[in-house]
């Protein structure tokens, strides 16, 4: 008789992780899958693309029910648990379907951060999280005009420029004036936010938002300095947080997210969690790199191989705009303890920053030009000593010389 | 629709023959294949010349203290000064300072004005500085200046003697041909006497590095020797000549034997004894020497003591022998016949000669003929310093860059009451300090004759019009003679006209009494002066196909008719090396360049081979005072001070360092050597010891180093050091500043201009900077600085202005300063002929396809037009291939 395996969540993180136990052991485990949302799984970064119109939805499920049904899995699709019986390793959704587990995987993500202020319920107003959030967006740019993007972080901008595509007016609204703070130095937030004015994008920089107005849809967007923006629909994208609230009530041990170990297990022993929703040492998650490594060792522990352990290690990003390249990882502001190497080309829009500290890249900002990225982040990661490249390695690793050329 | 027309060279004393080619308007040079001093070859620089027949920077207007005058005033303000100085302080306070760049009619006419009329043998020449010393030395000899040889001698010796001589790059076509000769002989003994081992030295048996200064004493030393091994040819030595006793005395007395020779010669005493060997048992022997023997202390002694070998084994006056002086400029044998130097009258007679003086007098119909000799170039600059002299007219040549002591020459004229410069540059250190400049014509512009080394008078002929107001220099010259009140003697309507007066000047009452005789040619019309064709004097009635070789009579022009042997005592330089300064400055010639520049700069490919003012030092010197290569240098003698980029090399002697003397105030911050050359002249010719002046060396330690490259000229500010180098479409500037630069970029903006594309680079901590303009999408300017000098190789940013885009590839690459992998870098200039680099040559032999200079030469052309760099190819093969 195979062991239960239930995962909460049919998402990126916890479908890995069950990719992961199929290769490692297929009839291990008996699997049900619960996923509050009504499709397969699907490659969530890839909204931004179909938003954009560069992807259609089919292109970017992962697996389809047929896939589900060829490993033997069971998938409740449409189905949101309410409870996990620790007691009696049960777990419990809305419409009280039921599950025993010996082994359980909570992947419930992370959810969206709505502002909370006047005018958050009216129609309109929604976030950029699923599929869902992707058809509203799409059908309203049919029939509406004004889209207000509030946060001009990697999500928001994404959102703003498939609006765009889709043939709405949009600003986005952000509290400072550094887009992508999370990404970006001024410099290159300054170059970026040249590149997509020019393609016709607003930005109300330092602005913040105090009420949506509106009797049943949203009609305007008020700030705290009192000026009003037109808006048919707001998408707030100013961040997100992990998704708990199921863990929490069903007593396992959270902070911010759902602690877990090195190897992905909650304080419950049978319970494990991968993905946005948790917190290993003290850092959640946010980009897609790190959830796979986690499905990689909670997998390995699952199967009882036991050897792996989860590192969180530095993460790259780019950022998914047409025509909009930039890279950057690590340090990338830098601090008294580091140095720079700075290269503007700024007629072309390329900027170009790389963070040393004792001879080793700790932080990266390529804007415009990110042909060296993955080499630079790999120096990086490598902790490699580039003194002896720092002459030239900003200006890419074809400039590095083989030492037979020095002859 | 296409015209030829043949001239000469105005570099070398060589003396090549030029056939310029004008294509509607479109000028090209190429050797003149009938010409017998080059037989249609041409060096580096010669080959270059269509670079250098621009107008910009040229002085086309006559100016009176910087303000635009008319001829007219201007003649006026030179003869009125002139007359007004005279009246108050006599003849002896006005001077000309005249140049071998002049034409022999020119030159005629400076002569006769000042030593015939104004009444002063004050005009001197800045052959002065480069073959005064063997003049002195054939006049005592010979009893006349005469240069006894031919090139054709050179190629049918058996042994040649090069003797302090850089043939190679300072008379590359002579050198060429002494090439030919050796390889069509391999048994052709080759001999190189210098303290470097220069290019030269590539084709040598045997070089001896020889102790700067210590010439005398190797040739003293070889004439014991010649004695002691019984090789004196009494035949001739008997008949022929006197003073052999005394001669031997006091060579025996001061080398007595080959040991003693190598000690003070600093040689091995098998290398003495080799090269005596060769000398004793050769019969064909041709001694050639140049400044290195000429610019000495001793100058005079060293070529007598080069001649009395040459005397004593009778091997002189017949084909493949001779004592050979090599001279440095086109026309430095021009001057010396028309008598412009100041103690020479005309036509190679002597002022303090009555009968001369008499004779002159009566030829010229004037009454106030100079008698006594006037100032050598040195004295004369410093009559004017301590005011003697009032009034200074400077012609052709650039006196503040050249003289020896040259920051005091130039505050002398600073502060000389008037100075008349007769130029065809506007840029030279001189002429900016002139109160009347007059605008004369150039090279390709101006008509007349010249002689080169071997005595063979050419026509130098004009292809280009007169640019501006320019002026022949004859013209200006009898212009002021006019004005003066001496009409009637300087009624010339034409070169020709004067060259005829010249000729019969030289014929006058001569009757084989003088060497210097081409009545022959007095009389010729002005069509057969056009159509003259290149021929050697002495030119008689007997000899009117020109004369190939002196002496062959054994007849000399002394009292006696005998030559002369003069017993020399070697003397050391004037100013010995001590703990203060204890290296010994030598000054010369590199291959591409000119005098001060002022024309070959204009060049860019002459300007690729050597870009800056170096100092070529030994490494263990280099070590010792910690040099580093590419580093710069500070020089300092008791006299002045400069600037120079270090150059470590095996090829210079240990205590002794080689310096350039090109770089004149417009090209570079701190280039000019002969602000630390010693005021030390030989006391005989007055030429200066230019290769031997006591300094030290330290390495210069700016704030940092730079480079900047614009398509427009610029000013550098807060370099101390700058050097201006013009590229193909670009200038280029090599700095280096004391103070640190607080805000790079702005700093960048402020030398370039603020438009355009702006690149930049910075690693703040490194304190390295870059920054690069792009101005429709051609690379416009670009600044590279550092805390150090090793900055990235020049060449690649200089083949991008050639581009007329600059593609995405080469934009991120601009501020690398080096192509990504897959542009190519051709590397340092190698043949400035056909523009190969150093890469280029490296791939070839990498390759395998090219294992000989020879290969290189078929596969890249490299070395096979003017072959003065095939030195350095045959270095890069050696240094390239696995030992």
């Amino acid at each position: 008789m195979k062991e239960k395996l239930v995962l909460i969540g049919n998402g990126m993180a916890g479908m890995r992780t069950v990719d992961e136990l199929l290769k490692l052991s297929p009839d291990k485990f008996d699997i049900t899958v619960f996923g509050a949302e009504p499709h397969g799984n699907y490659n969530r970064i890839m909204l931004s693309p179909v938003l954009a119109g560069d992807k259609q939805l089919n292109e970017i499920i992962i697996n389809d029910l047929q896939w589900y049904r060829d490993n033997k899995i069971t998938l409740y699709t449409g189905k949101t648990i309410t409870k996990i019986d620790r007691v009696n390793q049960q777990v419990l959704s809305d419409d009280g379907t039921a599950a025993d587990y010996d082994r359980l995987i909570i992947a419930t993500g992370s959810l969206p951060v709505m502002l909370d202020i006047p005018g958050k319920e009216l129609e309109g107003v929604i976030s950029f999280r699923d599929i869902n959030d992707v058809n509203v967006m799409i059908e309203t740019a049919k029939t509406h005009k004004n889209a207000i993007v509030i946060g001009g972080g990697l999500l928001g901008l994404e959102a703003a420029n498939g609006l765009m595509i889709q043939g709405m007016n949009v600003s986005v609204v952000h509290r400072n004036n550094t887009l992508m703070s999370q990404q970006l130095d001024q410099e290159a937030a300054d170059l970026m936010r040249a590149e997509l004015e020019e393609k016709g994008m607003h930005f109300l920089m330092n602005h913040h938002t105090e009420a949506l107005l509106g009797d049943k849809r949203v009609k305007k967007v008020r700030f705290k300095d009192g000026s009003e923006v037109d808006a048919d629909l707001v998408i707030m994208a100013i961040g997100v947080r992990p998704n708990i609230a199921l863990a929490q009530a069903s007593g396992i041990q959270c902070d911010r997210g759902i602690l877990v170990d090195d190897t992905l297990q909650t304080f419950t022993p049978t319970i494990y969690a991968v993905g946005e929703c948790v917190q290993h040492r003290k850092k959640t998650f946010g980009l897609v790199a790190p959830l796979f490594e986690q499905a990689k060792v909670c997998a390995n522990h699952l199967v009882d191989m036991g050897i792996a352990s989860y590192v969180s290690s530095v993460t790259s990003t780019k950022l998914k705009v047409t025509g909009i390249n930039l890279f950057s990882a690590g340090n990338f502001i830098g601090d008294e303890m580091t140095q720079s190497l700075v290269f503007k080309d700024p007629a072309r829009h390329i900027y170009k920053k790389l963070v040393i500290q004792d001879n080793k890249i700790v932080g990266i900002v390529l804007y415009g030009e990110t042909g060296d990225g993955l080499w630079y982040f790999s120096l990086l990661t490598e902790e490699q000593d580039i003194s002896k490249m720092r002459e030239n390695i900003i200006f890419g690793q074809q400039h590095i010389e083989i030492p037979e050329e020095h002859a | 629709m296409a015209t030829t027309s043949l001239t000469t060279c105005p570099y070398c004393g060589v003396g090549c023959g030029v056939q310029v080619t004008d294509e509607d308007g479109a000028i090209s040079v190429k050797g003149d294949k009938l010409h017998p001093a080059n037989f249609g070859r041409l060096c580096s620089k010669g080959s270059a010349l269509a670079d250098t027949i621009g107008l910009e920077d040229r002085l086309l207007h006559p100016q009176i203290n910087g303000k635009q005058a008319s001829w007219d005033t201007a003649l006026n303000a030179v003869s009125n000064g002139l007359k007004k100085i005279i009246e108050e302080y006599g003849p002896d306070a006005v001077a000309f300072y005249v140049s071998g760049q002049l034409l022999t009619e020119d030159y005629y006419v400076a002569n006769k004005l000042m030593k015939g009329f104004i009444g002063s043998a004050n005009i001197d020449t800045n052959s002065r500085l480069c073959m005064s010393s063997a003049v002195a030395g054939y006049k005592r000899a010979f009893g006349s200046d005469s240069v006894p040889c031919s090139y054709e001698d050179l190629e049918q010796a058996e042994l040649i003697v090069i003797e302090g001589s850089n043939t190679a790059w300072c008379h590359p076509i002579v050198y060429q041909r002494i090439v030919k000769a050796k390889q069509q002989r391999p048994e052709l003994k080759i001999v190189v006497i210098d303290p470097r081992k220069t290019a030269t030295c590539d084709i040598a048996d045997l070089h001896l590095p020889i102790k700067p200064g210590s010439d005398a004493t190797l040739f003293n030393g070889l004439l014991s020797y010649i004695n002691k091994q019984q090789r004196i040819n009494w035949d001739f030595v008997n008949p022929h000549t006197e003073g052999v006793v005394e001669a031997l005395l006091a060579a025996e007395k001061s080398a007595a034997g080959i040991s003693q020779v190598a000690q003070i010669c600093e040689l091995s005493e098998q290398d003495v004894r080799l090269f005596y060997q060769f000398f004793a048992d050769t019969k064909k022997v041709v001694t050639l020497y140049s400044q290195g023997v000429n610019q000495s202390s001793s100058g005079t002694d060293k070529s007598n003591s080069i001649i009395n070998c040459h005397l004593a084994t009778g091997r002189i006056g017949k084909p493949a022998m001779g004592p050979f002086s090599i001279t440095g400029q086109p026309n430095a044998m021009g001057g010396r016949e028309v008598g412009a130097l100041s103690n020479q009258l005309a036509a190679h007679m002597e002022l303090n000669n009555p009968a001369h003086h008499d004779l002159v007098s009566r030829f010229w119909q004037t009454d106030n003929l100079a008698s006594v000799a006037g100032l050598q170039a040195v004295d004369m600059f410093e009559q004017i310093a301590n005011g003697k002299i009032k009034a200074i007219w400077v012609i052709a040549t650039n006196p503040v860059v050249t003289l020896p002591n040259a920051d005091v020459v130039r505050r002398a004229i600073e502060d000389c009451e008037l100075v008349i410069v007769s130029e065809c540059e506007l840029n030279t250190g001189t002429a900016a300090r002139a109160n009347i400049l007059l605008p004369a014509l150039a090279w390709g512009e101006k008509c007349g004759t010249v002689t080169n080394s071997e005595r063979r008078i050419s026509h130098q002929r004009n292809f280009l019009p007169h640019p501006g107001e320019a002026e022949e220099d004859w013209w200006i010259l009898s212009q002021v003679a006019k004005r003066m009140g001496f009409g009637e003697a300087f009624n010339y309507q034409s070169s020709a006209d004067i060259f005829r007066e010249h000729a019969a000047l030289s014929g006058f009452e001569n009757k084989g009494k003088r060497d210097f005789d081409i009545s022959g040619l007095a009389e010729i019309t002005d069509k057969q002066y056009d159509e003259l064709s290149p021929i050697q004097w002495p030119v008689t009635a007997r000899d009117s196909e020109g004369t190939e070789r002196m002496f062959e009579d054994g007849r000399f022009f002394t009292a006696t008719g005998k030559a002369q042997f003069i017993a020399i005592t070697p003397r050391p330089p004037a100013n010995a090396t001590d703990e203060e300064y204890p290296l010994i400055l030598n000054t010369g010639r590199v291959r591409d360049q000119w005098h001060t520049m002022t024309r070959t700069a204009r060049s860019a490919r002459l300007n690729a081979h050597i870009s800056e003012p170096i100092i070529q030092i030994h490494p263990a010197d280099a070590k010792a005072y910690n040099l580093k290569n590419s580093g710069i240098a500070r020089l300092d003698s008791l006299w002045g001070n400069m600037l120079a980029r270090i150059a470590v090399t095996e090829e210079q002697r240990p205590g002794s360092v080689f310096v350039p003397m090109h770089w004149n105030d417009f090209l570079a911050s701190k280039g000019r050597v002969n602000a630390l050359v010693n005021p030390v002249v030989d006391p005989i010719s007055g030429q200066p010891e230019s290769k031997h002046t006591p300094i030290k060396v330290a390495p210069y330690r700016p704030a940092w180093y730079g480079f900047m490259f614009s398509r427009t000229a610029l000013a550098p500010s807060n370099a101390e050091y700058w050097v201006k180098i013009k590229g193909d479409q670009f200038f280029r500037y090599e700095l280096a500043g004391e103070t640190a630069i607080s805000d790079p970029f702005s700093w960048a903006k402020k030398q370039l201009g603020n438009d355009g594309e702006w690149l930049e680079f910075s690693d703040q901590n490194e304190k390295r900077f870059r920054a690069g303009k792009i101005i429709d999408n051609r690379l416009e300017s670009i600044i590279f600085i550092a805390p150090e000098f090793d900055l990235p190789a020049r060449s690649w940013l200089s083949q991008v202005f050639s581009e007329q885009t600059v593609t995405d590839e080469m934009r991120m690459s601009l501020l690398a300063g080096k192509p990504g992998a897959g542009l190519p870098d051709t590397g340092p200039m190698v043949c400035a002929c056909f523009g190969v680099g150093e890469n280029t040559i490296m791939e070839a032999i990498a390759s395998g396809s090219a294992k000989t200079a020879e290969d290189i030469g078929t596969l890249l052309k490299a070395g096979t037009n003017c072959g003065s760099c095939i030195p350095e190819l045959k270095n890069i093969i050696s240094n390239k291939q696995p030992h």
